[in-house]
């Protein structure tokens, strides 16, 4: 058969991503939205869309009924998952069966089997694929766990049955930590899986994370499309991947198709899959998991090869045998990409959630340039879902060619309204160790002194971004107000008769005050003192983007950019490695008229919390008496748990929240007694 | 080669208009030049560094002293009271300047001029607590006085900044009694509130006595806690009067002021915030300035402003065509001259300021009963136009002689001083050269109410030239030694010169002429075009009225 329609059953970058293979093919496209995305990029360029529930993806994109009857009311003949939400859920699989609607994946067997981890090892064992040691056993005893990771021998990976994506996920490096580690995992994917069984898995140092893009079809064929290194890792999430693996000689590429494919067979595997295996130093590698969907990461794959995924994916479903044959599919150059987050890397990699209030992509020089997003400017970005804002997809040659592309389309990826893993990615493509190739997945961890480092501040970067806050504060006073457009009182030339009136400003760079004093000559001219020094600065035409300064500092002569988001500053220019973020400071009355607008004074021990989410439970009642360290509450974004532990001891006054309500970053969660009652309370007992 | 642009028209499509361009003989590598730019730049760098000096305000230890209480500097304040970034046109910044011989009083301890709050052109006087603890000498009373003038013709809302002591004591006879002294300024914060023109008061130190009806009289007051206070006796003359002893704060602090009295209307925690606030209320104001003229986009002039220093020189026996001046002030050096071939030593003519439609008028020399005719008929149609006039000074007076006198240069002159007098247009004056006797009537002197009157730091002032003079002065004392049947020596006649000539000297300079507030202050030739600018568009917050000419002598 062949489809005129199918639904996507998810949201974001990816969502557009197929829309637009879809498209391409003729096919007409419908979404599906939760109420938090009602406005998003995926609905606005689907031809149809349905609403499917509230914001919680539990209630909306997990919820297959909304799914099916949506397919259903638009008359779709098959539904694409994406990755995510439904995409290895059997039983959505097979809900799609007997409705007739065609699950653009794999059978409901294959992704069944492969998401159930021990079953997966067996599978692979008796095919003859390598598999790590483990314990994969039915028996979920916490002791028979515990003397099962004894024998292993620790570290210890324990890790959900049916996880991924590095949840419920937890190593215990020794047997102390144990239980700790067993009780957090079962917990984690408790709430993703709706199962807390758990496997044991030896924890191998320093190996590395290599896939293998799989297809297979209804007629038994199986090719492989060569393997991705996804080592480099922060909290056991990919944020870096690249094809073909680096160092990787031809025979051992060979051997990894060949092993990947074999594992599709066992399992009479259907459309895309993706063999995931662990590699040591020695380049033995070991089966981990098959991940029955498309990757996040498969456009490198795409841009290797020189093929379509989704539109594989599409005509598999329909019936097509694969569009190649093994000896058809040929290697071309090298990719990468790299994954924009809503997070703060120095702060250990916090999620992070809010308004995308300024947003450029880079240039699209050529094809070989890809960004794949679900945002656009003015977009939030939700603590419902995981904040990913784009995918950066680059391909040249070589690999340092493509290497060197990828940095250059990051330095020019300008991002306001919240932090990103941008500079930090930049970090990533100057280390020396990760452009010879030498990735593991603790690659992070130790080269943390070369990637996590202050930048330095050079005195031209302050003058400049002094001077471009100055041209902001200029440029963005009173206009709304002005009665006359023709008034030169409007002129920003800083005018004053026979003397040049100077304008002090404050930034503070890594916590350290810079005090910079302008003296503006005309509109285009200033002079800048910093540091006992004088700069002397000229605006010049620029580019044409309006957002963009040219300036001219004693004869250098580069274009920057300053966004401003409230007292947070952050400055680009071309000829930085990365961006500087600067704060600025409010007067003080600014600050003190906000004390007093609240109930108390004083600075708050209250614990507040550490980065936007949801409450999930609540340990303590008011009037709990607690020590400092003991977990008050705890939250999840992005279904990672984090617990609020006391900030300091004393008795529970009123607690803010409730479990299920979304909190913003640094917001007030409890509130403690004032020290003072404790002490008269202390005193009535006595 | 020195076109900087060509200018667009629009006026016809099949027309170069290039012709409209003012042309210029200057050479600038002529010795004259060379020696007129030096000259001319000697005198603009003595201004700078005397103003440089002026704007520091009080002396270190005095502005020390004022910081170290939080306290924001005078101009410090203003920066942060106006736009971002906004020009802000200071007046007589030489006010009092070696006034008081003894006593600096830079800028008359107050500053005041126009800058735009929160998109909003207004007149700002702000007294300067490190000058004599900000207390109003004579001449700060003038300077506040005449700030309040400029409101009041221009309808331009007035800011006070206050931190005064007060009215000087021991000059109280000069500073308190007589109509336009300390209650005056009362009399127009009533007045002028009367006629729309919202008056705020910014209370940042002390208010004492006179001083406390600034924020009493405004329509609206802010005051800074622990900083601001008004009263009208402060505790020791209260313990003298009635024996009760009180402190500063609980006398006329803000929270006395905000919460019990209400004579102040918002409380501010600091300098910053109360500039603020004031920025806040003056949004709120909810006012909007008529268009009452065309505008034309902006084109600069198309030669070098620069070269003014070169043409005009400090010597001014010195002649040059006025047009070169005009050439690089007014909008692509377009000038559309009129009646050009009559009464020559007059040049008027429309052309456009920063946009705005201007009527120009330039002496090219002594005035003749043709260019005192021309001038009248001039000043008449950008009356009729409601067109701003812009008189360019440089007068030694009108022609004398039995010739002059037999065609009725007395009459003729009379009618341009009628016509100068009665126009309600906006009229801004800049003397650029010499200023003497009625050709300072006829071009519109301080005495015609010019909404304002610049002057350049080569220009002179005078009822006559100081040679002039004595040479008067001698003649009349030659006669009574005649009658004496005695003849006036040499040596007599050098010592009524020399005096006469060096009092001449020191009184016609426009150091002079600004410390007394004569002018609102001495330009560099340089910013002529963007002053002129940003005063026209001041004055253009007033709605212009038609004028009513009273009777021309014919």
């Amino acid at each position: 058969m062949t489809f005129s329609k199918i639904l996507i059953a998810n949201r974001g970058e990816i969502a557009c991503r197929v829309i637009r293979t879809a498209r391409r093919l003729g096919l007409k496209s419908v979404a599906v939205y939760s109420d938090a995305d009602k406005n998003s990029l995926h609905v606005r360029m689907a031809d149809e869309a349905v609403r499917i529930g509230p914001a919680q993806a539990l209630q909306s994109y997990l919820k297959k009924e909304n799914v099916i009857e949506a397919a259903l009311k638009t008359n779709s003949q098959a539904i694409h998952p994406g990755y995510g939400f439904l995409s290895e859920n059997y039983e959505f699989c097979n809900m799609c069966n007997e409705n007739n609607l065609v699950f653009i994946g794999p059978p409901p067997n294959a992704i069944r089997d492969m998401g159930i981890k021990n079953l997966s090892k067996n599978i692979m064992t008796s095919a003859n694929v390598p598999v790590i040691y483990g314990y994969h056993g039915e028996d979920q005893n916490n002791e028979k766990l515990q003397q099962e990771a004894k024998k292993i021998g620790y570290p210890v990976m324990i890790k959900a049955v049916r996880g991924g994506g590095g949840k419920g996920m937890r190593i215990a490096f020794k047997e102390e930590e144990f239980l700790d580690q067993l009780n957090a995992a079962r917990s984690e994917a408790m709430k993703s899986f709706n199962d807390d069984s758990v496997l044991i898995e030896k924890f191998i140092q320093r190996p590395r994370h290599v896939e293998v893009q799989v297809f297979g079809d209804m007629h038994k064929n199986y090719v492989y499309l060569f393997e991705r290194d996804c080592s480099v890792q922060r909290r056991h999430q990919k944020i870096i991947e690249e094809a073909p693996a680096p160092g990787i000689n031809w025979s051992t590429r060979k051997k990894l198709g060949e092993a990947a494919c074999k594992a599709a067979r066992a399992v009479n595997y259907v459309g895309a899959g993706t063999v995931e295996f662990i590699m040591d130093e020695n380049h033995e590698f070991y089966f981990m998991e098959m991940n029955t969907r498309l990757q996040v990461e498969h456009p490198i794959t795409e841009m290797i090869t020189g093929t379509d995924l989704v539109e594989w994916q599409i005509k598999i479903a329909q019936g097509e045998p694969i569009p190649l044959k093994q000896d058809e599919i040929k290697l071309n150059g090298h990719s990468f990409e790299a994954r924009i987050y809503a997070e703060e890397p120095n702060n250990e990699f916090m999620p992070g959630a809010g308004l995308l209030t300024y947003l450029r992509t880079p240039p699209i020089t050529d094809g070989k340039i890809r960004v794949e997003t679900g945002v656009l400017e003015g977009d939030e970005v939700s603590v419902h879902y995981d904040p990913m804002i784009a995918k950066l997809v680059v391909w040249s040659t070589t690999r340092l060619n493509a290497l060197q592309k990828l940095r250059a389309a990051l330095q020019q990826y300008y991002i306001g309204g919240l932090k990103t893993n941008i500079p930090f990615l930049i970090s990533l493509c100057d280390s020396k160790k990760f452009q010879l190739g030498n990735v593991h997945t603790d690659f992070i961890k130790e080269n943390k002194q070369e990637l996590f480092h202050v930048n330095e501040l050079s005195s031209v970067t302050a003058v400049a971004a002094a001077y471009s806050y100055f041209d902001y504060q200029t440029k963005s006073s009173a206009s709304q107000f002005v009665s006359d457009p023709f008034s030169p009182f409007a002129l920003k030339s800083s005018f004053r008769p026979n003397f040049l009136q100077k304008h002090n400003i404050t930034l503070l760079y890594d916590n350290k005050d810079h005090n910079f004093q302008i003296e503006s000559l005309d509109a285009t001219k200033s002079i800048v003192y910093y540091q006992g020094k004088r700069y002397n600065i000229e605006i010049r035409p620029g580019t044409a983007d309006a957002d963009e300064i040219t300036m001219l500092i004693n004869d250098h002569q580069f274009h920057c950019r300053l966004l401003v988001d409230g007292d947070q500053l952050t400055f680009y220019s071309n000829f930085n490695r990365t961006s500087f973020d600067f704060k600025h400071r409010s007067p003080s009355f600014v600050a003190a008229l906000e004390k007093s607008g609240g109930t108390e004074g004083g600075t708050t021990v209250d614990p507040v919390a550490p980065m936007p989410g949801i409450i999930d439970k609540v340990y303590v009642k008011e009037g709990t008496h607690v020590n400092i360290g003991q977990p008050l509450l705890v939250m999840t974004a992005m279904k990672m748990e984090h617990i609020i532990k006391a900030t300091k001891t004393g008795v529970v006054d009123k607690i803010l929240f409730h479990p299920g309500q979304v909190v913003k970053k640094g917001e007030k969660l409890l509130i403690f007694k004032q020290d003072d009652t404790l002490k008269q309370d202390d005193t009535v007992k006595q | 080669t020195r076109l900087k642009q060509a200018p667009q028209r629009c006026y016809s499509s099949s027309i170069n208009e290039n012709y409209c361009t003012l042309k210029t003989t200057c050479d600038t590598n002529s010795d004259i030049y060379k020696t007129n730019y030096e000259s001319m730049k000697t005198v603009v760098n003595k201004l700078k560094t005397t103003v440089e000096k002026v704007v520091l305000g009080g002396d270190d230890k005095a502005r020390q002293r004022h910081t170290s209480k939080k306290k924001l500097l005078v101009r410090d304040r203003i920066q942060k009271l106006i736009d971002y970034g906004s020009p802000f046109l200071e007046f007589s910044q030489l006010a009092g300047y070696q006034l008081y011989e003894d006593e600096a009083l830079p800028a008359a301890g107050i500053i005041t001029g126009i800058g735009q709050v929160a998109g909003r052109e207004c007149v700002i006087v702000a007294n300067d607590a490190t000058v004599k603890a900000g207390t109003y000498y004579p001449i700060t009373v003038k300077k506040h006085v005449r700030a309040q003038e400029i409101a009041k013709e221009n309808h331009l809302p007035c800011i006070y900044l206050v931190d005064s002591g007060g009215a000087n004591l021991p000059r109280q006879a000069d500073v308190f009694p007589d109509k336009e002294h300390f209650g005056r300024i009362f009399y127009n914060q009533a007045t002028l509130s009367s006629q729309g023109i919202t008056q705020i008061a910014v209370v940042l130190g002390s208010c004492t006595a006179g001083g406390a009806y600034v924020p009493a009289m405004a329509d609206q007051s802010i005051i800074v806690r622990r900083q601001g206070t008004i009263f009208l006796a402060g505790p020791p003359l209260v313990k003298a009067a009635t024996g009760e002893e009180v402190s500063v704060e609980d006398l006329g602090g803000a929270d006395l002021h905000c919460r019990r009295s209400g004579v102040t209307d918002y409380y501010a925690l600091d300098d910053t915030h109360a500039l603020h606030l004031a920025r806040r209320v003056v949004s709120n104001l909810n006012y909007t300035k008529q268009q009452q003229v065309t505008m034309k986009p902006i084109i600069e002039p198309v030669y070098a402003a620069d070269e003014l220093y070169g043409i005009v020189g400090d010597n001014l026996k010195r002649t040059y065509d006025v047009r070169e001046v005009i050439a690089r002030i007014v909008d692509g050096s377009e000038f559309d001259e009129f009646k050009q071939l009559y009464g020559e030593t007059l040049v008027t003519g429309f052309a456009r300021i920063m946009g705005y439609p201007v009527g120009i008028i330039g002496n090219n020399g002594v005035l003749f009963s043709e260019s005192a005719l021309k001038g009248t008929h001039f000043i008449e149609l950008c009356c009729k136009l409601k067109i701003p006039l812009i008189f360019l000074q440089n007068i030694t007076g009108f022609m004398v002689g039995r010739e002059a006198e037999s065609g009725g240069i007395a009459k003729n002159g009379a009618k341009m001083v009628t016509a100068v007098s009665c126009a309600q247009v906006p009229k801004i004056t800049v003397i650029i050269g010499g200023s003497y006797g009625a050709g300072n009537y006829g071009m519109c002197g301080r005495s015609y109410s010019p909404r304002f009157l610049y002057m350049w730091p080569n220009a002179r002032i005078s009822v006559m030239g100081g040679e002039q003079a004595a040479n008067v002065l001698i003649s009349i004392t030659a006669d009574q030694r005649k009658r004496e049947g005695k003849q006036l020596t040499a040596e007599e006649e050098n010592s009524i010169k020399s005096p006469i000539l060096s009092k001449y000297e020191y009184e016609g300079s426009p150091y002079y002429s600004s410390a007394r507030l004569w002018d609102d202050g001495i330009i560099d030739p340089l910013d002529t075009r963007l002053i002129l600018g940003l005063s026209l568009s001041a004055s253009l917050n007033a709605k212009i009225n038609d004028t009513k000419f009273g009777i021309f002598r014919m």
